[in-house]
């Protein structure tokens, strides 16, 4: 319904959308006295012009942010005013602590990426998408510091939140975001910006990321950050559009359709395995809501990256000639369903977690009865570590990370995705360099080894990024005592002495772990004590790694 | 709503006293002023690197060994990359509410206009030197807009890299704006020619030296470079030469009250960012270690690409005789241009 104004009947005609968006993809030109410079080369080659699907211009676009920016705002004021901080479920705002840390890095990173994409193809059709993706992506990153701020200065417990930036560097968790947005600038540009970033991340997994993390939110009192995050998943189709239609491009040429699998693959992987791990364990494990109901993560995954991802994107290129691999999304839902893989990494950073910077409560009866339900044989496997989590998590019990009471193996690290190999009977062993490294999975070590070099099946890919750094976290504090890594992480709350990671929702300091609790526990590298055996040793040790262990009962 | 499983009853804070419950600061960076301003806090060590916090360096490099984000990507050098806090505290929601006011009222102008048959009161060679000249214009500022683009992939902070974000989005707003305010307004002008603008640049001599100018901006590796060349250089030379010099003076003189309010929007968009490019180089101008380096540095930078933005700037000059009402000459203007170039290379310690 419209209402006719004197201002609509006497407005004059404006210019169509598709004329505007002619004219203003027609401000490029060819450069004729100095070249571009391809700063973030490619091994695509790309000779056709993408073309916008959106059909957007910049100047319905700042309104359009600055309305949805009120409504966030708004909402926080009212949250505010709500007294949402009263009802909130410490257990689920504790993760936020890791998940606000590592987000705003990945999105800024996203914006800095289309620095890469915007040379890689003739024309200017895409630049308005382009630009707005890299606001959108700034917006992204700020809005989300300003919410975690926001945490920091209503919620009971802001320590962790007061140090968050930092944590993100140190931390043995966030380690795995920072592989997720370094993934989206570093290396080849088509790859990195692109493939990566937009053709899997964004379209693959932000809906779990988005919309399944806001829900779950809502359910544990927490109404801020459904607000933010809908917010920032209805920029999302804008940056699918790109990426699609880059890609797109580049499948024109026959020759980039090796590039596309290669890329294809490792993306899906990848993402699966640092996605799932993070966003999985807040999701089945930061919240107190156990409605039968309610979908699964692993119902969730299904519906959005198994039906609307793999079904709807991915199948469909078949039909361009890409060879897409089935298999291996087969497999990642089976790790998900079958090989408890969010279960096994939400028990990981419980038993890390003095070297975290957030509380981790146990699981209780509760829990415990939704987990079977949802996932029948849950409890077999993982009731006991949580009773034993529950039960160390007062001071002065010996820390669970070195307590051999409970029968827990800390875990080798994946030298690809840096998630640790959890799926015990999964792990590779490869050579990298003419060192031995460790892989979560087949699919992990051909990342490392074989898409992340200078060529790919015999074709020279000298654009392609490489893994490097002290990659696995473990090897910083190889012998060192615990309580002086965690000084040396500085997750130590400013009395000195408190630590900021703690087992528990107790708010006293009575219940508090301080240095300490924790002193007289050596951290160790699995790599380099695995690097250091002797052949026979090792072998052992790997069929032995392979089995598993398991948890002993907890009375 | 249920009760929170917290052991005290309640998620919020002042629920419970113990260690660290009050610590409702970020206490990792040093704020430039005694309380961190809201800018500083959504914006600084967001981009960390192995100095500020990655104790496990950058974890994927380029394969020639460089990381996410090197010092070397830029020949200019400092002692302390993180002091940098740009002046104009743009951080999203500050960004968008300026944008959209931009916006607003820039469609307001040219429909109240256009309502009101402003474009038919300009003066006929006026309307031709919008169509040609101001067509060929926003293609400079495009081309400027994506030289940022790139450029703000390359700072070795999220400061750096977030104040050429900005700029870049306001440049590129700005090219779209004129590109649709020409677009309507040729609409209600008989003859009108929205292809003449592009031609013009691609090949009237008038503007083969200022496309140079902008290209060689665009084609350079070095985002600092980019930055500096754009800010301090080019658009006080060429980029204000031509909007204040020419068509917000003359505008007027030519019954044409909408392209200078179009235009307006941009001089203020460029206060905003030179400000923020006069303390980032001013700061790598005085560090105490690499100081003098820096300064020889931008004095070569400032010479080449002066260079072409003189040459540009002589170019353009026969665009002042086409009106028919001359409210300024070329020389006068040029002056005022001149005289801004050398006060902006004095405040960073530099002369031209
Ligand atoms: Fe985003
Ligand atoms: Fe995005």
């Amino acid at each position: 319904m419209s209402t006719l104004t004197l201002n609509k009947i006497t407005a004059q005609k404006g210019i169509s959308v598709a004329d505007a968006t002619r004219k203003c993809a027609d401000l490029g030109w060819n450069p004729s006295y100095v070249r571009e410079a391809m700063t973030y080369p490619s091994d695509y080659k790309i000779t056709k012009a993408p073309r916008d699907p959106m059909k957007q211009v910049l100047r319905s676009y700042f309104s359009m942010q600055e309305e949805k920016d009120n409504r966030v705002y708004g909402a926080l004021d009212a949250a505010l005013r709500g007294d949402m901080f009263r009802n909130v479920e410490p257990r689920w705002v504790e993760w936020m602590k890791l998940f606000l840390a590592i987000i705003p890095f990945p999105e800024i990173s996203a914006a800095r990426s289309m620095a890469m994409v915007s040379r890689l193809a003739p024309g200017e059709d895409l630049r308005t998408g382009f630009t707005m993706q890299m606001v959108d992506e700034f917006r992204h990153s700020t809005i989300q510091m300003n919410l975690k701020k926001w945490y920091m200065e209503n919620y009971i417990d802001p320590a962790g939140f007061d140090i968050t930036e930092e944590a993100f560097g140190k931390c043995y968790a966030t380690t795995i975001g920072r592989q997720f947005g370094e993934g989206f600038i570093t290396g080849d540009a088509m790859t990195s910006a692109c493939m990566y970033l937009t053709v899997v991340a964004e379209t693959a997994f932000t809906n779990t990321l988005f919309v399944a993390m806001p829900s779950e939110a809502a359910r544990n009192g927490d109404y801020a950050l459904p607000t933010v995050f809908l917010s920032v998943q209805s920029d999302e189709s804008r940056h699918i559009g790109n990426g699609h239609s880059l890609m797109m491009a580049a499948l024109k040429e026959p020759e980039n359709h090796l590039l596309i699998e290669r890329d294809m693959k490792y993306a899906f992987w990848q993402n699966h395995a640092i996605v799932d791990a993070a966003i999985g364990t807040f999701i089945e494990y930061g919240t107190t809501d156990r409605d039968k109901n309610k979908e699964s993560y692993a119902e969730m995954w299904h519906r959005w990256v198994y039906e609307d991802y793999y079904r709807t994107y991915m199948l469909p290129m078949e039909k361009y000639g890409i060879k897409i691999h089935h298999d291996d999304v087969t497999l990642a839902w089976e790790r998900i369903t079958k090989k408890n893989y969010v279960h096994k990494i939400g028990q990981f950073f419980a038993v890390g977690w003095p070297v975290n910077f957030w509380r981790i409560e146990a699981q209780t009866e509760k829990d415990f009865e939704w987990f079977e339900h949802k996932y029948p044989g849950w409890y077999a496997e993982f009731g006991d570590f949580w009773k034993w989590y529950a039960k160390l998590s007062k001071p002065g019990q010996k820390v669970i990370t070195f307590n051999e009471e409970v029968g827990y193996v800390y875990p080798h690290r994946c030298w690809s995705s840096l998630v640790p190999c959890v799926i015990r009977e999964d792990m590779v062993v490869g050579e990298l360099n003419g060192q031995l490294h460790t892989f979560a999975h087949e699919i992990d070590r051909w990342t490392a080894v074989e898409a992340f070099a200078d060529e790919f099946q015999g074709r020279p890919t000298p654009a392609m990024g490489r893994f490097s750094g002290k990659r696995e976290w473990e090897t910083l504090y190889d012998g060192v005592d615990l309580a002086d890594a965690i000084v040396d992480l500085n997750f130590v709350r400013s009395d000195g002495k408190t630590l900021i990671p703690q087992p528990h929702l107790r708010f006293d300091d009575k219940d508090m772990w301080t240095l300490d609790h924790v002193r007289g526990h050596t951290l160790g590298s699995p790599l380099n004590a695995l690097r250091g055996m002797d052949e026979a040793t090792r072998k052992a040790h790997l069929a032995d790694y392979a089995k598993g262990f398991t948890i002993n009962p907890c009375n | 709503m249920v009760a929170t499983s917290s052991s005290v009853g309640s998620g919020a804070a002042g629920a419970a006293i113990f260690a660290d419950s009050e610590s409702r600061k970020y206490r990792y960076f040093e704020p430039r002023a005694k309380r961190a301003t809201h800018y500083e806090d959504v914006t600084v060590d967001v981009q960390p690197d192995p100095e500020r916090y990655l104790i496990q360096d950058w974890i994927i490099s380029f394969p020639d060994g460089r990381g996410a984000y090197e010092k070397n990507f830029t020949k200019a050098q400092s002692s302390n990359w993180h002091a940098f806090r740009a002046p104009d505290q743009e951080w999203e929601r500050t960004h968008y509410q300026r944008q959209s006011r931009i916006e607003v009222m820039v469609q307001a102008v040219i429909a109240n206009g256009r309502k009101s048959g402003a474009q038919m009161a300009f003066d006929a060679a006026w309307g031709k030197t919008l169509q040609k000249h101001l067509g060929a214009w926003k293609h400079a500022e495009f081309g400027l807009g994506c030289a940022l683009m790139q450029a703000q992939r390359g700072g070795y902070t999220q400061m750096i890299n977030n104040a050429t974000l900005t700029n870049s989005s306001y440049k590129l707003r700005l090219s779209q704006d004129i590109t649709l305010y020409l677009a309507e307004i040729g609409m209600d002008i008989a003859g009108w020619d929205d292809e003449a603008g592009k031609t013009g640049w691609l090949e009237d001599p008038m503007w083969q030296g200022t496309r140079e100018a902008v290209e060689t901006i665009m084609g350079t590796e070095d985002y600092l470079e980019q930055y500096f060349a754009i800010n301090l250089v080019f658009e006080p030379l060429v980029g204000e030469l031509f909007r204040s010099g020419f068509l917000m003076q003359f505008g007027a003189a030519n019954n044409d009250f909408m392209t200078p309010s179009v235009i307006a929007a941009a001089e203020g968009d460029y206060e905003r960012n030179l400000a923020n490019a006069i303390d980032l180089i001013w700061l790598l101008t005085h560090d105490e270690k690499f100081g003098a380096q820096n300064r020889t540095l931008f004095q070569s930078w400032a010479q080449k690409h002066s260079a072409l933005a003189d040459k540009a700037a002589r170019q353009l000059q026969p665009i002042w005789s086409k009106p028919h009402s001359k409210p300024v000459s070329f020389e006068e203007a040029r002056a005022v241009s001149e005289e801004r170039f050398a006060k902006i290379l004095g405040e960073v310690s530099l002369s031209r």
